[in-house]
């Protein structure tokens, strides 16, 4: 050790400046220069500059090869979410390009930051209609932070330089840097210099004392306080802070499923999920509550239901980062425009120390009344066939609430969030606000990748798994060591449940005959197996754990299957049903 | 933002949302869809250089509900190189528009009617051609339609608005707001 270091500092500072090197090149320097070094991509014609100097910085930047650039967005997705460092990947012009967009769309709705760079056809052919050419920054600008088309190589370092301070800053988003063939093999003199600051661009509001002591004077004085957290605790890792203020000031707190795992799952004053399938307190409470307090979330129509019939009652403080959100859906009484680990240390000093101890003790009246008509059934059942929530407690038991559980789109989304007892933050990955099928599978290989020490656990409904069923083909050839669990009911099961409940069972395109999931994984080198009865399960589980390397396990669930409780779309969320 | 009089929610009047920004490439694009988007239809855009060189102002009329308003100004002022948005209900600013129209010189020809009416209006006529006149008139809505009601008659070969400029009462400048917005942000 002692003679490494003695080695480094003789060394001379022989390291130039500014060196001649090609934009493909300039555009890989600009990535390690940001401390990049993960990528998922798909090469293409209009970006083979790049990765033909890509070959050349293996040791320093990690690719790896998607099998659909949808699956490269959503590993970047799941690396963002697991890292708190933005995820990036390349794709090529025209498809590649526009393959990318589900996941920059998902990664936009749920604030994910991300930097996509894609090749574009020659600066002299844009237009033209040529070969792989699509307006890129066109079809990508409703659903990305911020974007820009480069056409020079001088623009490359610039360009990717604001590219990761805005993917990062404030609200955290996907942008898209698109660069034309000949920027890319054009030489320039490369020089970086990181951005802090865009003259036109204000990404964190000054915290207002004043504010912060009109939210303080409305939780001491309220008898029913209740909060209601985001994504936005996790995202300024505010997690600590959050924990400090609820427990001093006795707030009973639920969840967005974007805000799960920020606090572990069995804190005291941890009341459950928010929501159409939330817990049954939580979405009551919403109504009787007389101060709810909003933190980093953005009152999205599944959290509220009918927002004529939400939290009238209540005085609303909602702390946010991002002024658009204010006010949009949810009229605040006090708005504390600001980072929320700012605002809640500015909080905790001001709020006095409160149980509040009956009204913490309805919530869990509540959940008991949950339990007893929904929870135990789904979690220690007697029917005949595998429940989704037994599943996802023994693998929640059997990994101690420590793993990263990524799930899919659908029924087995809600069980898997409803049941999974979490411990740490950070470990709730799922594709939220634009509720993507296929993100799952993609999105927990980005995870692994990103945490290549944490069990991470991939929870997919059969439909989801389909949709990008060809990233089985990435975790192979890495053999990134996800856990693969297909809860299998051979039907789009969500969509089945609102057929049941709402169209009068006309189970319109809904049921699936499935292929054998097993013999795929097992065609694709990774092991798995199937199982079908309750006395196997907890012994497969703890195979698939075990298991050194990706496994894929298909557990066969009960077919028509429900999830409640369940708040009807449009309806009051005090409307929640339990049956 | 500016606080603006809060008018009753549900009723919908002419707004003025002025954005400023700079000049880049598919900025005007990103504001546009943020109407699009949410189903409101701009009534008209225009976009040129402010009294700061470099600062583009976008004027664009809308007819909204204040929260309706309000909202897509926030949207506005979201996007990485709007340097600033704010809105505005029409008593407080002053606007025009300007409207041309072809005109064929026979009508000028057969009596002084034409001329009388564009002496009436306070319009101007800008080219003389052996075939057409092009009369300009600038001023409000109310004014170059009627204007164009009036010449009707006479066979309009051609005519065309611009969309509104306008300009705040208020004197407070463009570089004090974003001195403000500065201090107000990290």
């Amino acid at each position: 050790m002692s003679v490494a270091v003695e080695i480094k500092e003789k060394e001379p500072k022989t390291e130039p400046k500014k060196m001649l090197v090609t934009g493909a090149q300039g555009v890989l320097l600009s990535l390690l220069e940001e401390g990049v070094d993960t990528i998922f991509g798909y090469p293409g014609g209009a970006i083979m500059p790049i990765y033909d100097a890509l070959y050349d910085f293996s040791d320093s930047l990690k690719h790896y090869l998607v099998r659909h650039e949808q699956g490269g967005a959503h590993a970047a997705q799941g690396y963002a979410r697991i890292t708190g460092k933005p995820g990036v990947c390349f794709a090529t012009s025209g498809p590649g390009a526009t393959n990318l967009i589900t996941g920059i769309a998902d990664a936009q709705i749920d604030s994910t930051p991300m930097v996509c760079i894609t090749g574009q056809v020659f600066s002299h052919l844009l237009g033209t209609d040529a070969f792989q050419e699509t307006d890129v920054l066109g079809v990508t600008m409703p659903v990305t932070k911020w974007s820009y088309q480069v056409t020079r190589a001088e623009e490359i370092p610039e360009a990717i330089a604001k590219a990761f301070y805005i993917a990062t800053s404030g609200r955290p988003g996907p942008v898209l840097i698109d660069i034309t063939k000949d920027a890319q093999n054009a030489t320039f003199e490369f020089n970086y210099k990181k951005w802090k600051k865009i003259a036109s661009y204000f990404p964190v509001p000054k915290l207002k004392q004043s504010e912060v002591v009109a939210a303080a004077e409305l939780i001491n004085q309220a008898k029913k306080p209740f909060v209601i957290w985001g994504q936005g605790v996790l995202l300024s890792h505010a997690e600590e802070e959050f924990k400090a203020f609820i427990e001093k000031a006795g707030l009973p707190a639920a969840w967005t499923i974007l805000g799960l795992s920020g606090l572990e799952t069995e804190h005291p004053l941890n009341v459950g999920m928010l929501g159409m399938h939330g817990n049954y307190g939580p979405n009551l409470k919403t109504n009787e509550c007389d101060v709810l307090i909003a933190i980093g979330m953005r009152f999205d129509d599944r959290v509220t239901g009918d927002l004529k019939r939400y939290a009238k009652q209540a005085k609303i403080i909602h702390i946010e980062i991002d002024q658009a959100e204010i006010n949009k859906n949810v009229h605040a009484h006090v708005a504390v425009n600001a980072d929320a680990k700012e605002a809640l240390q500015a909080l905790l000093p001001l709020v006095e120390q409160r149980e509040h101890k009956e009204w913490v003790q309805s919530f869990f009246d509540c959940y008991k009344i949950e339990f007893d008509k929904v929870i135990r059934e789904q979690l220690f059942p007697n029917t005949p066939g595998l429940q989704m929530g037994e599943a996802v407690r023994i693998i929640s038991e059997l990994t101690e609430g420590k793993a990263v559980l990524v799930t899919d789109v659908g029924q087995h989304q809600m069980v898997g969030m409803r049941y999974y007892n979490f411990k740490e933050t950070r470990s709730n990955i799922t594709s939220g606000g634009l509720g993507t099928m296929g993100f799952c599978l993609p999105a927990a290989m980005g995870a692994k990748v990103g945490a290549p020490d944490r069990q991470v656990i991939a929870v997919i409904g059969d439909g989801g798994f389909q949709m990008t069923i060809q990233e089985l083909g990435c975790i192979f050839q890495y053999q990134i060591g996800v856990k693969i669990v297909i809860l299998n009911n051979n039907f789009l099961g969500m969509v089945r449940q609102w057929q049941q409940l709402f169209h009068h069972k006309r189970y319109s395109f809904t049921e699936m005959v499935n292929p054998d999931f097993v013999g795929i994984a097992k065609a694709y080198g990774i092991a798995g197996s199937k199982v079908t009865e309750r006395e196997y399960l907890q012994g497969h589980i703890k195979e698939m754990l075990a298991h050194d390397g990706p496994y894929l396990l298909e557990v066969v669930v009960e077919k028509e299957e429900n999830v409640f409780p369940m708040v009807p779309a449009g309806d009051s969320v005090a409307n929640i049903r339990l049956d | 933002m500016d606080t603006a009089p809060n008018y009753s929610d549900s009723e919908e009047r002419t707004y003025t949302i002025f954005a400023f920004t700079e000049n880049k490439v598919g900025l005007l694009n990103r504001i546009v869809i943020i109407f699009t988007r949410r189903h409101i239809n701009i009534e008209s855009l225009t976009a040129s250089e402010s009294e700061v060189p470099g600062v583009y102002r976008y004027t664009i009329i809308i007819r909204a509900r204040y929260e309706q308003v309000e909202k897509l100004v926030k949207q506005i002022s979201k996007q990485v190189d709007v340097l600033r948005a704010s809105f505005y209900p029409e008593d407080e600013t002053v606007f025009q528009e300007m409207a041309l129209y072809k005109i064929p010189m026979t009508s000028l020809i057969s009596g002084h009617e034409v001329e009388k009416i564009v002496r009436d209006s306070y319009a101007r006529i800008l080219t003389v051609d052996p075939q057409y006149i092009i009369i300009e008139k600038t001023g409000h809505l109310e004014e170059t339609k009627a204007l164009f009601e009036q010449l009707k008659p006479f066979g309009i070969l051609q005519f065309s608005r611009s969309g509104r400029v306008a300009i705040t009462k208020h004197m407070k400048d463009l570089s004090t707001y974003l001195r403000e917005q500065a201090e107000a942000h990290l």
